[in-house]
């Protein structure tokens, strides 16, 4: 691949997903383009990139976004955000929305699944406690291919088995095969839809917890900066964002802050109750 | 939790590749590592001195997997080890048997480093990376 194609990728997928592929991931491209040339019977990446600068094959540029921007997950991925989740999130949130019983959450990058099906793992645990709540998990990702999988539910036993408890595997899985399907009543917890985060997002409305992890390193600042503003306008005034460990807001947004006690935990700048100071903790008998 | 260097671990099993396979994963997470081939050799080996954890195949000769696992956990001391299970016995109803029996994990062969480790993690005995 010539320079000048592979600043003409660059371009693309900055403008089609908000990647910002640096120099150094210019090795991706190759591994994760080839299989595209293979299965569309282009004999190279220059033969696939004149094809994206014709400009009149939306499934093929829908594969590339796809290819470039999928990304390695894997059940109560750090524990830390789904611990925060357990102990001190949902028993907040339980109380302050006692009244209408309601609980929305978003995964904004849900890739394959794993993360909001340990979401929803957690609050089946949590359900005895929940009696007459409507939680409402929407998961939402760039590639239509991941959400399928997603939505599917199907497994390797590799999957299964990094972060996943066998307790859990054995009580929210059903072996099919050689792979996991995760049970449908969790499946059906789950709404997946496909969006990309750099087009508007208002129609889902507002969240109480927002996971938006490891997908904002791929994006260059102002992107950054952007996406961000747009995910504090769907936050709820006491609600909660839970960015990547190498991810935050500061130098990005002022209308964020990070919380005081909890890596990887943002707020609203100034909110009118700090989480962590409602409520002692509950804990969920089951443990992760 | 020990630290990795006075972390003993037992890996029980028939296959010398496995064993050196597994050894290998565990000694670069800075553990200790003995072996046994066998059930048997595995409930000798504990009598001796009792290991930390314990890294089970369930299919091998003379004492299988879950023989020595009934017998350990009924052992002066053998309630301590987190034991486990390592095996191609992969559905639902081995998985549930183990646990029952009183494996605290169960890794599907074949496994990877990040599995073994990751389990490892689950049970306590590897700092998690979080």
């Amino acid at each position: 691949m010539t320079e000048l194609e592979f600043e003409f990728l660059r371009g693309f997928l900055k403008q089609r997903s908000g990647l910002a592929l640096t120099a150094e991931k210019r090795y991706l491209v190759e591994s994760r383009l080839t299989p595209i040339c293979r299965r569309c019977g282009l004999g190279s990446l220059g033969e696939l990139i004149s094809a994206l600068k014709l400009g009149r094959n939306g499934a093929l540029e829908r594969s590339v976004v796809e290819a470039m921007t999928t990304n390695e997950t894997f059940f109560f991925r750090d524990r830390i955000p789904f611990d925060l989740f357990r102990d001190t999130l949902l028993p907040e949130a339980l109380i302050r929305n006692a009244s209408r019983r309601r609980l929305r959450i978003w995964c904004a990058a849900s890739s394959t699944g794993q993360e909001p099906y340990s979401l929803a793992m957690l609050l089946q645990e949590a359900a005895p406690r929940m009696p007459g709540w409507q939680v409402e998990i929407v998961a939402t990702d760039i590639s239509t291919e991941v959400i399928e999988k997603a939505k599917a539910g199907l497994y390797s036993h590799f999957e299964v088995q990094r972060g996943l408890p066998v307790q859990w595997l054995i009580k929210y899985f059903n072996q099919v095969g050689e792979q996991w399907q995760i049970a449908q009543s969790l499946r059906n917890m789950v709404d997946y839809r496909q969006l990309n985060l750099l087009q508007s997002f208002t129609m889902f409305g507002q969240f109480d917890i927002i996971y938006c992890r490891n997908v904002l390193i791929y994006f260059d600042a102002p992107t950054k900066s952007d996406v961000l503003a747009r995910l504090a306008a769907q936050l709820a005034p006491e609600g909660a964002l839970l960015l990547g460990a190498a991810e935050t807001v500061i130098g990005l947004t002022d209308r964020l802050a990070p919380h005081p006690k909890h890596r990887g935990l943002y707020t609203h700048a100034a909110p009118a109750v700090r989480l962590g100071e409602t409520a002692a903790p509950l804990r969920v008998a089951a443990g992760v | 939790m020990k630290a990795p260097h006075e972390t003993n671990c037992l890996v029980v099993d028939d296959s010398a590749v496995i064993r050196k396979v597994a050894r290998r994963i565990i000694e670069d997470l800075g553990m200790n590592v003995s072996e046994a081939e066998d059930g048997s050799a595995a409930l000798e080996a504990c009598a001796a001195h009792m290991p930390d954890a314990i890294l089970l195949d369930w299919n091998m000769p003379n004492m299988d997997g879950y023989a020595f696992l009934q017998a350990l956990r009924q052992s002066e001391g053998g309630e301590f080890p987190k034991v486990l299970f390592c095996t191609t016995e992969n559905d639902v109803g081995a998985i549930a048997r183990a646990l029952r029996a009183g494996a605290d994990e169960y890794i599907m062969k074949p496994f990877d480093r990040d599995i073994l480790t990751a389990k490892l993690e689950q049970v306590g005995l590897v700092a998690d990376a979080a």
